[in-house]
């Protein structure tokens, strides 16, 4: 089981994004007055101004708009990882989040620009909060 | 050309990288005196203050009372490296205003002797941003890295391409006792001029950035002082003139290209205010935290369409000592192999003045124009963009 760092809290902005997580669920907002995309978590539509949005449940279907590998780090938490990714995920409903694509035999070889990816929440050792990794689609 | 509202009169750069026993405080307030001087201005003189909040107990608080001074304009602009670009700006609007005449802005960072983690580290200390980070084990490297990635994917731009970057830039270090010194002092391998094929070989930091392509973590500082049209008249040394500025901050939004920065918005403005064209620089001093920075801002500046930054920057091309190239790109030794002590946008100002001056170690014959753009923050994420068009006398 993977041991990444956790969100740290108290830290309201992102707390409902992370609550629905603890639920397996990946959300989203959507302006009413605009229909704007909002990510991450906020109280306000950054395209308009508006306060009044809705929060929605991703799919959790995606593509890969950019990733890099990376082979060196000083993190305690990802020192035995070995190469592993970071990638920036479109999803299809218009949000873009950074993640990580796993489940590849060789994060080099086997991840690409405009993959498609599939979330999947991912239990942690310690700490409450799954999170969120996408794997090939 | 735009008007001479206010002028670079002094400049130093401290010369160590690696300088244990030092306070950052320090190295700002010897950096402070030594640009004063060759200015020939006095301490007592200064009467505005800028500062980007680096050293121990500085920042808008702290460092008039370490210095000793009573400016009357307090800057505190702290934007990620760029924030040097912000305070030549700030200080040519407020010295335009009359706000002050004699206003410093200095540097000083141990980051080298605290083995700080800057480009290996994760996302800490909290907040929002880090909370949707800090999972996934980004580094800093890795989110320039991203932008390289969909540079080369959207535009078909090479690692090849990109580490004429870095043999430009060691080209001028080697030409540079100092950055040799650095070199040295950080026990690099290899200090000698590197191929295109030095870079592909050595290891890949995060894909597709190479060791070569990534710059170095060193102690050091600096200060520049800004005066205005009538003090530059009495000083020791020629003016250099601020004829432009453009800032801007670009994040990552739904939808949005990454391989466009803030540049993009900071760049028109400088030239514009300044009123000259990119093919009128002749010497460009660009952030190069990685070689992807460096290529990413020139085109976002106009020194290239965007895409096509691959072919000018190929097998080392923007050397001083190139009567074909249309510009000289980073001839102090850049971040790349000089100085990078966490917050480069000083030294790009400070090398652009020499070269004003006709100081540089690689001496561009003639230079007039330079511009300094500093990329603040995360190239991949939310950063700012500082442009300053500066003039010889």
């Amino acid at each position: 089981m993977p041991n990444r760092p956790q969100p740290s809290f108290p830290e309201l902005i992102t707390q409902p994004f992370w609550d629905a997580a603890k639920e397996g669920k990946l959300t989203y907002q959507t302006c009413d007055d605009c229909d704007a995309i909002v990510f991450t978590p906020r109280r306000h539509c950054t395209a308009c101004g508006s306060a009044v949005l809705t929060v929605q449940e991703s799919k959790g279907e995606g593509t890969v708009y950019t990733y890099s590998v990376v082979r060196q780090n000083r993190m305690p938490a990802f020192a035995e990882l070995g190469a592993y990714s970071v990638a920036y995920i479109d999803l299809d409903e218009g949000f873009r989040m950074m993640s990580t694509v796993t489940g590849v035999d060789d994060p080099v070889a086997d991840i690409s620009i405009g993959m498609r990816v599939k979330v999947e929440f991912e239990q942690q050792d310690d700490g409450e909060y799954p999170i969120p990794v996408f794997k090939p689609a | 050309m735009a008007d001479r509202k206010a002028a670079i009169a002094g400049i130093h750069e401290y010369p160590l990288r690696v300088a244990p026993g030092v306070a950052s405080m320090q190295i700002k307030a010897d950096s402070a005196r030594a640009a004063l001087e060759d200015a020939g201005l006095k301490w007592e003189d200064v009467d505005g203050l800028y500062d980007a909040g680096d050293g121990e107990g500085g920042g808008g608080l702290g460092l008039a009372a370490y210095l000793g001074i009573n400016p009357s304009v307090i800057d505190t602009t702290q934007v990620g490296g760029s924030s040097y670009e912000f305070h030549a700006a700030h200080a040519m609007r407020d010295i335009a205003d009359g706000k002050c005449k004699v206003a410093i802005s200095t540097y000083g960072s141990t980051a080298a002797s605290q083995r700080i983690a800057i480009g290996t580290g994760g996302r800490g200390g909290g907040g929002w941003q880090a909370n949707m980070e800090a999972p996934y084990g980004s580094t800093l490297i890795s989110n320039y890295a991203m932008v390289a990635h969909r540079h080369m994917h959207d535009y078909g731009t090479t690692s090849e391409q990109l580490a004429g970057i870095s043999v430009s830039t060691r080209k001028h270090a080697m030409r540079n006792p100092e950055a040799v010194q650095a070199m040295t002092d950080l026990q690099f391998v290899g200090i000698n001029e590197i191929s295109v094929q030095d870079v592909m070989e050595s290891r890949i930091v995060a894909d597709p950035l190479h060791l070569l392509e990534c710059c170095m973590i060193s102690d050091g500082g600096g200060a520049m002082v800004m005066v205005s049209p009538e003090v530059a008249r009495d000083i020791k040394k020629p003016p250099v003139w601020i004829i432009g500025s453009g800032e801007a901050t670009k994040y990552q939004e739904n939808g949005g290209d990454i391989t466009t920065s803030a540049g993009a918005q900071s760049g028109p403005l400088a030239f514009g205010e300044a009123g000259v064209t990119p093919d009128e620089i002749d010497i460009a001093m660009i952030y190069d935290s990685f070689s992807i920075t460096v290529a990413v801002c020139l085109e976002d500046l106009g020194f290239a369409p965007k895409g096509q930054i691959g072919e000018l920057v190929a097998d080392g091309a923007l050397s001083f000592d190139n009567p074909d190239a249309p510009f000289a790109l980073n001839t102090d030794g850049g971040g790349l192999s000089s100085n990078h002590p966490g917050m480069r946008g000083l030294f790009l100002i400070l090398e652009s003045v020499r070269q004003l001056r006709g100081e540089s170690t690689s001496q561009v014959e003639g230079a007039k124009l330079a511009v300094a753009h500093g990329n603040g923050g995360l190239l991949g994420g939310s950063h700012t963009g500082g442009t300053v068009i500066l003039a010889a006398d």
